[in-house]
């Protein structure tokens, strides 16, 4: 599979060393080898959801009782998630780390992918959301731990958008 | 059974547990009971207070956690009964009062009213002891049982569609969760960590 397993590494070890200790999730290509990582770790709890709004009460919840959190979701999953995050996590002011896989961008070769692509980024400056393109290894650990520090002291949700250039290996011709 | 009644009820039971409720009548009617700081009411995000309820349950294992959810809210995320299941926190109690109806908004029927069974809903996710009750002293020791089962449990409980006179509660919902935070970690400022 050309996903990128050391570069899924690299996110997970950030998301780690920015002290994330829940993470919810919903299956997707691209966030297969961050999902194990999380599942073989003890040290993680990992939420494997039926829906990606169910996430962002996971977070909130866990931001309240006092642990750090992040969400694991496709570009799709964040516009299901929408209304919990503005009438929840933005109503209440509480911090989410939206680690958003960035599918339907250039480059994308499933047809099913390319519609919501087109709106990943106007949808989330239309709500404000400040975010963070993940483009090469070198950048994954300043940006994540900025997008933390910002959530954490707005008390709102910040994106970290996985890019095609950072998850995806093309096979060798 | 009125809900008042059967909040009432156990409203001695949970006072040390960390409540999360839904919006409207439920929310209205566990505070006019009296509001303490471990109590926290989620006035819009409709279906999420069982998720919610789920993440505070995670994050800190050794404290009680009761969900006080209705059939509307919780029709709107059923998933999250599959979620509850999956992951079944010891100390995590759902409560679900069904009033077959959504009150708050003028009493429009739910699917409950035409034979959607929650607590049906609930086992068949995977919480095997979900029941449903419908009198006051059967919900009164159903409830109790539960809060001391220490495993997952499903309460659904028929009440009667009838809410509070007023909605306004004097708190505003900011209020509520910073008060809540600081009950749920007294040993944290989560704005210096």
């Amino acid at each position: 599979m050309p996903v990128s397993e050391s570069s899924s590494k690299v996110v997970y070890d950030a998301l780690k060393s920015n002290g994330v200790g829940i993470c919810s999730a919903l299956p997707e290509t691209w966030l297969v080898h961050l999902i194990r990582l999380a599942e073989d770790d003890p040290d993680m709890t990992l939420v494997r959801l039926a829906k990606e709004e169910e996430g962002v009460g996971v977070s909130m919840g866990a931001h309240l009782a006092g642990a750090r959190s992040a969400l694991l979701m496709q570009n799709h999953g964040f516009l299901q998630a929408i209304n919990g995050i503005v009438s929840g996590a933005m109503l209440y002011k509480i911090p989410l780390l939206l680690v958003i896989s960035d599918r339907g961008h250039l480059g994308e070769r499933d047809p099913w992918q390319t519609e919501g692509g087109r709106f990943t980024r106007r949808v989330l400056d239309a709500l404000n959301i400040q975010r963070a393109e993940l483009r090469t290894l070198d950048e994954v650990e300043p940006k994540l731990t900025r997008a933390m520090t910002m959530a954490q002291s707005s008390l709102s949700p910040v994106a970290v958008l996985l890019t095609r250039e950072l998850m995806w290996e093309e096979p060798a011709p | 059974m009125k809900r008042i009644d059967a909040l009432e009820a156990i409203y001695d039971d949970i006072a040390d547990c960390a409540v999360v409720t839904i919006m409207g009548a439920v929310a209205v009617e566990l505070y006019s009971l009296g509001h303490r700081p471990n109590f926290f009411y989620l006035e819009h995000a409709m279906g999420l207070a069982s998720s919610m309820g789920l993440g505070v349950a995670l994050a800190q294992p050794d404290r009680p956690v009761v969900v006080i959810d209705g059939d509307g809210s919780l029709l709107m995320n059923l998933g999250t009964l599959t979620t509850l299941a999956r992951y079944a926190p010891p100390n995590l109690t759902h409560l679900v009062f069904d009033n077959e109806s959504l009150l708050s908004v003028g009493g429009f029927p739910t699917a409950t009213s035409t034979g959607s069974d929650l607590a049906a809903m609930a086992r068949g996710a995977g919480i095997a002891s979900a029941r449903l009750v419908s009198e006051l002293d059967e919900f009164t020791a159903a409830a109790r049982e539960d809060l001391g089962a220490g495993e997952l449990t499903c309460l659904v409980a028929k009440v009667e569609d009838v809410g509070p006179a007023s909605f306004h509660m004097d708190l505003h919902l900011l209020e509520n969760r910073f008060e809540f935070a600081r009950a749920l970690r007294p040993d944290s400022d989560e704005r210096n960590e």
